[in-house]
């Protein structure tokens, strides 16, 4: 089939923080990059983080990235690997100061110097003292960040496909990478583009959960295109789940509501966290009450017509506390749970919030896949970066405000190292025969089906699936049954229909291509948590509550081909300091 | 324009989950049925920032023409 053709030195799918800051040190080296995007790059999911950005730069109190080393591989449960996050914490301060010189906005101190903000996880001393290490523009440190990225790439004159969707990736018969296939949705048109490297910077895939606290377009592109490139997907069983999601919308409701004296009740009006955490209450971490509320759920405590959510009230504080220290969450409740929280209680479910594991790379953002005896060999002219890679700074549980922070450090490593990898290839090589098969026939298949299920209604099934089996809390007959169900779902996904067969906008069809990327991810998480016999960071097993090092310090890798698993060791040694050994994780 | 519709049915897809949800039942409600003028709006609408937008769908801040105020109100109550 002849489709047209483009060739750029560099390919970035992905116009969030982590592709445009890549993308920035290419275009600013003078090299010609394409930066490819489903929505306006502003309008990626970056710009939902208000938190922060860490790096110890010391600010407030005394910091060394050290420190915030230790807190990260505490986090991580031990399962992050420790050279990239010495890298990462180490260039923290530099990455931060850059973006300033940039021009973000940065909130500051009276004597100018960048403000920072207390954060659950940050310490002084190994986890002596909260330290303040979280960077913000107000609550818009995301869309600033994303913003100041985008107009400097401009500047640098590098080209964006704007509302194009990359769906393949182009392998040759060596295995290296040699560009996309890309569509462009007012067009219709696939187009291939060759590239001497390609950048995977695509986002997370919290939409394959029933609840998340992420947009639309998080569906896990290109996660998918690895899986199908032959590449495995690592660690997909760890998701970061926040408690207080609105149920049925997944919009957040911030921890301060709890901090002001919010509590959570099951279905027969009792005070359920007394029972969980007699101490902290409803004040608990995280996963304690994600955990505590998903038993009451699944043990019938449910709220509501399906039982399938508990309640957040905070009447009882009054009108005049909630407008004056809660701001914002009156209306956010009115306009998405439907109730007015003055009144009455708001409905909330434990909801999936980050995606920790994803396409295996090393600090230098390239993607690595185990051959032979080398778990690590590189797949030549392929890099992944932000929250679709697996470096591994997260492990088992991401620290809040680490996720922008990899999304500039690995941003700017992957793209001097393309620059590096440029200089060493200068030459496109030549695209295989087959370059775009596999693109035109996933394309021809939903344009010629006549009849099937709706892609809303597989779509639907499968975040039930998700949600139900691959939940906050697993146990080994729930995952097994999930395993089974999601493998149904993945065989309907293969078989939907659209009524729309236009070529241009058609929502519809994108909707199906992105429904075979999301299909893949959750059948990764589903059978990753299945192996998994141990309860690390994020992943909580019923049936195995520990933490077990002897067998399970190592992180996963899923196959789509044969749905199977491989596993490869955590590296525990950092580049310059010594190797933080694995304790108890105790806050 | 049917074409026209769908181009900013896939516009409204936006980097904050909030506005996901309020504008699919917006257009659910009234894409079809839109007046030229309120498509005008809308698409001016779009081309904001996503933190503008939700502000000024929340009512935290005013937007630039009044006129706007016939869509936010729809997109409110959708
Ligand atoms: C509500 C919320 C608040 C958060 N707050 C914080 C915080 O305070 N601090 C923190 O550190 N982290 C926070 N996070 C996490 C953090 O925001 C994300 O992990 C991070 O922004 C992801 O950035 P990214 O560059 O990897 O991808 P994204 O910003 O998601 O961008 C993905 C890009 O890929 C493009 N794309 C995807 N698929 C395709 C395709 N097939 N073809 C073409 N283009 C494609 C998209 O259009 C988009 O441009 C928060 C997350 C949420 C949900």
């Amino acid at each position: 089939m002849g489709l047209s053709r483009q060739k750029y030195d560099v390919v970035i799918v992905g116009g969030g923080g982590s592709g445009l800051r890549a993308a920035l040190q290419l275009s600013e080296a003078g090299h010609h990059v394409a930066v490819f995007s489903k929505v306006f790059p502003t309008r990626s999911h970056t710009v939902a983080a208000q938190g922060g950005i860490s790096a110890s730069l010391g600010n407030m109190q005394e910091d060394h990235w050290l420190w915030h080393m230790y807190d990260t591989i505490k986090g991580s449960d031990y399962l992050g690997d420790q050279d990239a996050i010495e890298f990462m914490c180490r260039k923290a301060s530099e990455v931060v100061y850059e973006l300033e010189h940039y021009g973000m906005p940065f909130d500051r101190n009276a004597d100018g110097t960048i403000y920072q903000r207390p954060f659950g996880g940050h310490s002084q001393n190994f986890g002596e003292r909260p330290v303040q290490r979280a960077c913000a523009a107000a609550d818009r440190t995301g869309h600033a960040m994303l913003h100041t990225l985008y107009q400097r790439n401009v500047s640098a004159h590098c080209h964006f496909f704007v509302e194009w969707m990359v769906l393949d990736l182009i392998r040759d018969y060596e295995g290296v990478v040699v560009g996309v296939v890309a569509l462009e949705m007012e067009t219709g048109d696939t187009v291939v583009f060759q590239a001497k490297a390609t950048v995977l910077a695509t986002g997370g895939a919290g939409r394959i959960f029933q609840s998340s606290t992420n947009a639309f377009i998080n569906t896990g592109d290109g996660l998918g295109m690895a899986a199908r490139a032959g590449i495995p997907l690592e660690d997909m069983e760890f998701w970061q789940f926040h408690p207080t999601g609105v149920a049925g919308a997944g919009i957040l409701i911030t921890e301060g509501v709890r901090g002001e004296g919010g509590i959570l009740l099951n279905a027969n009006g009792e005070r359920f966290m007394e029972r969980y955490a007699p101490h902290m209450k409803d004040l608990a971490s995280r996963d304690v009450v994600s955990r505590a509320m998903d038993q009451e759920i699944k043990e019938g405590r449910g709220v509501g017509p399906e039982k399938d959510h508990v309640l957040l009230k905070l009447d009882h504080l009054g009108v005049e506390v909630i407008q004056k220290r809660l701001p914002g969450i009156r209306e956010i409740a009115i306009k998405f749970a439907h109730v007015d929280p003055v009144r009455e209680p708001i409905p909330v479910v434990p909801t999936c919030h980050y995606q920790m594991g994803g396409i295996p790379t090393n600090y230098y953002g390239q993607v690595v896949a185990p051959k032979g005896d080398n778990p690590a060999e590189v797949v030549p002219g392929l890099y992944a970066i932000g929250e679709c890679a697996c470096v591994s700074v997260h492990g088992a549980n991401r620290l809040g405000t680490n996720s922008l922070l990899d999304l500039l450090v690995f941003g700017k490593s992957a793209g001097d190292h393309v620059a590096g990898w440029l200089a060493t290839n200068p030459q496109h090589r030549d695209l295989p025969g087959d370059a775009a098969d596999q693109s035109v026939a996933r394309l021809s298949r939903i344009d010629k089906a006549q009849s099937g299920e709706s892609v809303a209604a597989v779509s639907a099934s499968m975040r039930k699936v998700v949600q139900h089996h691959a939940g906050v809390f697993r146990t080994g007959p729930l995952l097994e049954e999930g395993v089974v169900k999601i493998s149904e779902v993945v065989d309907r996904v293969h078989c939907t229909a659209i009524q729309d067969k236009s070529r241009v906008f058609n929502t519809a069809r994108i909707e199906a291509l992105e429904l075979e990327n999301m299909a893949i991810v959750a059948q990764a998480t589903l059978v990753s948590a299945l192996a998994r016999q141990e309860s690390r960071g994020a992943h909580a097993r019923d049936d195995f509550r520990e933490r077990d090092d002897k067998n399970w310090l190592k992180h996963s890798l899923w196959y789509l081909e044969e749905n199977r698993l491989e596993y490869k060791p955590v590296n525990l040694q950092p580049l310059t300091v010594e190797s933080f050994e694995p304790k108890v994780r105790v806050y | 324009m049917v074409r026209e519709q769908e181009k900013l049915r896939w516009r409204s897809r936006r980097g904050l989950l909030e506005l996901d949800l309020l504008l699919e039942r917006f257009l659910a409600n009234h894409l079809e049925t839109m007046s030229q003028e309120d498509i005008k709006i809308y698409d001016a609408l779009l081309k904001l920032a996503d933190k503008d937008f939700l502000d000024l769908v929340m009512g935290e801040m005013l937007p630039p023409d009044k006129d706007w105020e016939t869509v936010l109100g729809k997109i409110r109550k959708a």
